[in-house]
This record gives structure tokens, C-alpha cells and sequence, in this order.
């Protein structure tokens, strides 16, 4: 087990009040970032050479670039000095759900998370959680018999280092971006898949990630491979609300798709969106990407996008393979002052690739949101063919819908098509539902779902009713 | 019992119902007619509570309870219901997904349990064989890509589930052909008994050959200017409303 991620034991230990004075020493892990902090990240983990000599020439890289500012977001400098980049420090876990936020439990309630998982998701420390750690224990013993390896990245990096070596950074460089750099050079921790030949995941693996991953930090980097033939499904993060005290937060995802193997890769992404006047909230920077590798390779996307204050976000897909298919159905809610730029990119290489972007952009109180979406069809891709449908909904006077997207077509046998439209919650539709008995908030919750139904039914079954409730929630108080 | 008293209601500046009174006892049906601008629809609107009218004056008591004070879902648990002259699409919505929630939040309000999928669909497919709907109508998306005729037979269908005490007919004839104008009469008609009243407004008579009402009345300068038996209506049709504004 990482540093990062305590044990139950460990979490059950800490008696940090807002003084903070155990024995765990902040001297040793300061404010800001260094090239000295990322030695002392990767010795922490007791790294090999290569890996640290990778997260260094990622940090030189961050230090050379610049953050960009192409996006239609604005924040106030964000001053990367001042952050910690090793095990911030906690607060003190609640022992019990009386020691519990009761809106937040109240929150748990109207999404209809069951009991027994509502503590765990709450913080409370876990061994003090309804038997997930035997849960757990049975997952991964069912994912073991059928060869699938699940775990940590940094145990990946020990158990595994031939894959994690082969595969990291192959599909997002440590170059791609600022902030993929950023990720790169001080990642805390995350996920790592591996899905030999052939096999068909016998689980969809969001149900151990939701009550089992939790405090990978800040800087998650998740590296997902589907062998030939294999399948799987990943869920990442949950409905809940995910309270962090980190405000800058910077993951990089990446998978890779061999012959004839699918990644369906899903996200429901709840963090603090800051309060109604657009203080606090996190921001949000991701960078996501597949390569479909192989012939008839398949990497879908699908998000829910109704946190964080800033959401900076494209889960692209790069399709080699012949006839591989890029998939990215999104949904993106903003509310209050929450600011998004989300969307996808699809890049066309081999011949008949296929790729479909369906976007539901929703935009309340005075939040603006930004569909971006890039479509590149290269010389090679005879053939292939890209469907785009962006639609935004305006709930009110204040808010902002954009659609940005770019089309680069250079195959001449290829074809390539965009919709978009832009509507608002028309006066006559609320009524009409209000007449019939439902009330401002349901009524707004039932037609909102109505117009994401396209993108919610991509969603693992026990996820879609989630995040119909999850979509009503984050829009309480947008009308009247 | 319906029971409307010196009702003034405007819509910005402009004043449109300028004093009605009217009284529709339990168990009765009764048809307001008149010209177009009379203040028809304002009427429906105002009783069911939509956004931008105004109440200057007078009160609207249903089984003694002032609904002017109430949101128009509390009227519609309290057994209001309005049928739209232009049904509202709803994309993405299912109809029985609609159905079943509206249902459930009325009886919710009522204090009577709520529905599962089962019991609903057992009582939702009764209502459309008594329609002569197709059960196809369960499963598109409320009122989109419906015809007129359709939408109508689905606030038909909506008024069987609901089971109101009042219901308000907003030009609810109007662009439907013999055969749809049967359906929704029969209904109405279906409903009709000792505790279902219901308010009828057309422009036509025709309606009121299928949906027999007990008393006619007709609106015209936001006023009610005559009211009598269901025989006012034919003549009506015979003479025009000219006679009865100028009245």
C-alpha cells in the first residue's frame, strides 16, 4: 500500500484537530513544487530509477511550458507554489454518521445511495465502514480467477513494472500538456488495468472502485489496457458528493485498445462546485485519451459532468486501428458560477473509422458552459465517418452556452457531420408539468433528463438512476 | 363546487377578465363560450395558475378552499385539471414515465400510497383501451410528433389517471376531426357523475352535442354576459355572439 492511500488503521489513528499535531512531520513535504519534491515523491514510493527520471523530465517540462489560456474559463492566477504535492494534510475523519455534514447525508439520501455505503462515502473511517473490506476481498478474488490485474498504479509499478514501463505515458506524453506535465511529474496515485486476451471482465469495475478507491490525491493517473479481444467497463468516481479540500486537481487517464478489444470508460464527476456565489469549488483540469490501437477496436466515453467550479476536460480518442470506433456521450451541468469547457477529440488515422460525439450541455443561474469539441480526419482515413450532436439547454436569463467545434477534414471519401441546437426550458413546458401535479424542482429534473436520455442510457444500468436523481439535485434552485 | 366571485385579472397593463362571477355546483358540466379575445383561455389560465396573469380582484374558491393561493401542482392534487388547447411537448420525456410521476405526486399529495410499475401500467393500459388509444402511446415521448388528435386523446388519457374533481376544458375541440372529437367526449362523459364537475370552454357548439352541458355561458369583454340551458348554445350557433356582446 502507498503512502497516500493510509490504512484503515492509520485513518482511524489520526487525531489531526484543525491544530494538526501528530507525528507526521510537514516539514518534510512543504508547500510548492521542486525538482527536490519529486525525488522525495518517488522515493517516498520506493520507485524504480526509470520512473523517477520520467516524473523529472515531466517536471522540466512543466517549467518550460505555460498554462494555457485558449479555454472559456477564468480564475484568478492560480499560484502552483502554494499548493502541497505530497499527502496534504487530512482532516480529522468522522467516526460515526452522527459526526456527519447532515446536508450531506441528506444529499446521500435524494440520490438513493444505499445505507450501508453512505458512510464510507461520507469519510468515515473505514474500519469503522459496514463490511466493505470483505466486499472488496471477494471482488478482487473473482478478478484474479479470470486473470484481470486491478490495483494501484504504484503497486502496478512494483508488481508489474514491464506494462506500467511499456504503456505510461504512450497515449498523453509528459509534453501533451501543462497540466498532463504537472500530473506526470508529482501523480499520487490511481488505477491501473490490465485485461489479458480474450478475457470479458466479469465485473463492471465501478462497483469495487466506489467503495474501495478513494484518496488517490489530487494528481490521479489511471492507465487502463484491453489485450486483443478483451472487454471491460470502468466506472470512475460516484454520485456522492465528493468533499475535498484540495482546490487544484489534475488527472491524467489513459487506455490503450489492442485488436478487437472495447474500453467502455465512464464518469460521474461530483466534486465541490464552490457555493451559490462562486466561492471555493475545485478546478478541475483532466486530461483523457485512448488509442484504439487495433483493427475493430472500441473506446467509448461517457460523463456526467455536474462539479467543480472550473471543469477543463477532453476525453479524445485516437483511432489507428482500421475500422475502430471513438465513442464520447457527455453530459455537462453548470450551475451557479460554475465555468465549463468540456468536450472531446476525435482523430481519424486508420481506414473506416468510425467516431459519434453526442453533447448535452446544461447552463443555470449565471454559469457558463463550453462544448469544444476537434474532428480529424488525416490522408490515410479513407473511409471513415464522424456523427456530432451538440445540443445546450439555458435554464434562465444569466447563463451561457458555447459551441466551439473544429472540423479538419482531409480524406476526401470521408464524411463528417455536426448538429447542434440551443434551447431553454420554455415557460409553457413547466407549467404543463406543474398542472399535472409535479412540483418546479421535478418538473425541471424530469425535462433536463429528457434531454440528456441520449447520452444517460451509454451509463452502466445501476449508474443511470443515479445520475437522473444527481442531475435534479445539481440544479435545486436554478428556476423561480 | 366551483365557485368564482368577481374575478379581475390582467396580463401587464391590460385588464382581460373584468369581474367574473360563476358558480359550477358538484356534478355538473358547464360550457363557456364566446368570441375570440373574450378572455376564454385567460380564464383557463388564471384557475389553474399559470405565470404572468395577474389576480387584481375577487377570489376562486374550489370545495371552499381560495386555490388563487395555491401552486398549480397543489391544485392539481386538489383535483383541478386543465386540458391544454396546445398539449406542451416534453423531447426525451417518456409518456409513461410522465404519467406515472405526475400521478404519483398528486397521490403523494393526497395521502394516498404510491403506484409501483405494475399497478401502474395495469391501471395506465385500462385508460387506453377505454380511449381506443394505441398502448404504443406509453412508450413515445409526451406530445412529440403527435398529431392534433393525438394530443388530445393524451390529455384524455392523463384526465382518466388523474381522476379529477374539476376539470377545465381549454378549447379542447378545437382541430380535431369527428372521430377525435367522439373520443374526448366520451372521456369527459366517462367521468361524469355525482362528483366530477367539469368546465367546458369552446368556441363551437359542436362539442356540446357530444358533452351535453347542464349550464351555458358566454364570456365576452372579459365579462360573463348571459348565462341559460344547453339550449343557449344552439342559438348561439344560429345567430352569432354579435347579439349577445352588444347585450
Amino acid at each position: 500500500m502507498s503512502d497516500t492511500q493510509l490504512t484503515p488503521e492509520e485513518l482511524a489513528g489520526q487525531k489531526y484537530k484543525y491544530g494538526f499535531t501528530t507525528d507526521i512531520a510537514m516539514e518534510e513535504f512543504p508547500k510548492g513544487l521542486s525538482e527536490e519534491i519529486v525525488r522525495l515523491i518517488s522515493a517516498k514510493k520506493q520507485e524504480p530509477e526509470w520512473l523517477l527520471e520520467w516524473r523529472l523530465k515531466a517536471y522540466r517540462l512543466w517549467c518550460e511550458s505555460e498554462e494555457p489560456h485558449w479555454a472559456h474559463i477564468h480564475h484568478p492566477p492560480i499560484n502552483y507554489q502554494d499548493y502541497y504535492y505530497y499527502a496534504a494534510p487530512a482532516k480529522a475523519a468522522p467516526k460515526s454518521l452522527d459526526e456527519v455534514d447532515p446536508e450531506l447525508l441528506k444529499t446521500y439520501e435524494k440520490l438513493g445511495i444505499p445505507l450501508n455505503e453512505r458512510a464510507a462515502l461520507a469519510g468515515v473511517a473505514v474500519d469503522a465502514v459496514f463490511d466493505s473490506v470483505s466486499v472488496a476481498t471477494t471482488f478482487r478474488e473473482t478478478l484474479a480467477k479470470a486473470g484481470v490485474i486491478f490495483c494501484p498504479i504504484s503497486e502496478a509499478v512494483r508488481e508489474h513494472p514491464e506494462l506500467v514501463r511499456k504503456y505510461l505515458g504512450s497515449v498523453v506524453p509528459q509534453s501533451d500538456n501543462y497540466f498532463a506535465a504537472l500530473n506526470s511529474a508529482v501523480f499520487s496515485d490511481g488505477s491501473f488495468v490490465y485485461i489479458p486476451k480474450g478475457v470479458r471482465c466479469p465485473m463492471e469495475l465501478s462497483t469495487y472502485f466506489r467503495i474501495n478507491a478513494r484518496n488517490t490525491g489530487q494528481f490521479e493517473r489511471t492507465l487502463i489496457i484491453a489485450d486483443e479481444g478483451a472487454y471491460v467497463s470502468y466506472l470512475e468516481g460516484c454520485t456522492a458528493p465528493q468533499r475535498d479540500e484540495n482546490q487544484l486537481h489534475a488527472a491524467v487517464v489513459e487506455l490503450v485498445a489492442m485488436n478487437d478489444a472495447t474500453i467502455k470508460y465512464s464518469t460521474v464527476q461530483n466534486w465541490y462546485p464552490g457555493d451559490a456565489e462562486g466561492r471555493g469549488g475545485i478546478y478541475n483540469f483532466v486530461t483523457k485519451r485512448g488509442a484504439c490501437r487495433g483493427r475493430n477496436s472500441k473506446i467509448s466515453w461517457t460523463q456526467v459532468e455536474t462539479g467543480s467550479a472550473i471543469t477543463w476536460k477532453y476525453p479524445s480518442c485516437i483511432l489507428q486501428g482500421e475500422n475502430s470506433v471513438g465513442e464520447f456521450y457527455s453530459v455537462a451541468v453548470t450551475n451557479h458560477h460554475q465555468q465549463a469547457d468540456t468536450g472531446t477529440k476525435m482523430i481519424h488515422i486508420g481506414k473506416n473509422t468510425r467516431s459519434t460525439i453526442i453533447s448535452k450541455g446544461i447552463s443555470a443561474g449565471k454559469s457558463n458552459n463550453t462544448y469544444r469539441g476537434l474532428v480529424r480526419i488525416l490522408p490515410a482515413a479513407s473511409g471513415a465517418r464522424n456523427f456530432t450532436q451538440c445540443d445546450s439547454l439555458l435554464i434562465g436569463e444569466e447563463c451561457g452556452a458555447h459551441t466551439v467545434p473544429y472540423i479538419e477534414n482531409r480524406n476526401l471519401t470521408s464524411k463528417v457531420e455536426h448538429e447542434a441546437t440551443t434551447s431553454k426550458i420554455a415557460e409553457d413546458q413547466l407549467f404543463y408539468c406543474r398542472s399535472r401535479g409535479l412540483s418546479q424542482e421535478d418538473a425541471v429534473g424530469l425535462i433536463v433528463n429528457g434531454f440528456c436520455k441520449d447520452v444517460l442510457k451509454e451509463l452502466p444500468m445501476e449508474f443511470a438512476v443515479e445520475a437522473q436523481k444527481l442531475l435534479s439535485v445539481s440544479l435545486e434552485g436554478s428556476v423561480g | 363546487m366551483l365557485e368564482i366571485k368577481n374575478l379581475r385579472a390582467r396580463i401587464g397593463e391590460k385588464e382581460i377578465l373584468k369581474g367574473i362571477d360563476l358558480t359550477v355546483p358538484t356534478g355538473e358540466i358547464h360550457a363557456i363560450m364566446g368570441p375570440n379575445g373574450a378572455g376564454k383561455s385567460t380564464l383557463s389560465y388564471v384557475l389553474s395558475g399559470r405565470d404572468g396573469y395577474e389576480v387584481t380582484e375577487g377570489e376562486v374558491l374550489y370545495n371552499g378552499v381560495n386555490i388563487l393561493e395555491l401552486a398549480p401542482e397543489d391544485r392539481a392534487a386538489a383535483g383541478m385539471f386543465l386540458a391544454f388547447q396546445y398539449p406542451v411537448e416534453l423531447p426525451g420525456v417518456g409518456n409513461a414515465n410522465f404519467l406515472r410521476t405526475a400521478l404519483n405526486a398528486v397521490r403523494r399529495k393526497r395521502g394516498e400510497p404510491e403506484l409501483d410499475a405494475v399497478a401502474f401500467l395495469k391501471s395506465a393500459r385500462a385508460a387506453i383501451k377505454s380511449l381506443q388509444m394505441n398502448e404504443d402511446f406509453l412508450k413515445r415521448n409526451v406530445n412529440v410528433g403527435f398529431s392534433g388528435g393525438e394530443k388530445k386523446r393524451n390529455e384524455m388519457l392523463q384526465m382518466a389517471l388523474l381522476k379529477p374533481g374539476l376539470a377545465i376544458l381549454d378549447e379542447t375541440d378545437s382541430g380535431l376531426d369527428i372521430d377525435a372529437l367522439r373520443i374526448v367526449s366520451e372521456g369527459v362523459n366517462a367521468l361524469r357523475g355525482p362528483s366530477f364537475s367539469a368546465l367546458v370552454i369552446t368556441h363551437y357548439q359542436r362539442l356540446l352535442d357530444h358533452i351535453v352541458p347542464d349550464m351555458v355561458h358566454v364570456l365576452a369583454g372579459g365579462r360573463i354576459v348571459r348565462s341559460g340551458p344547453k339550449e343557449l348554445a344552439l342559438e348561439l350557433e344560429a345567430r352569432g355572439y354579435a347579439g349577445v356582446e352588444a347585450a
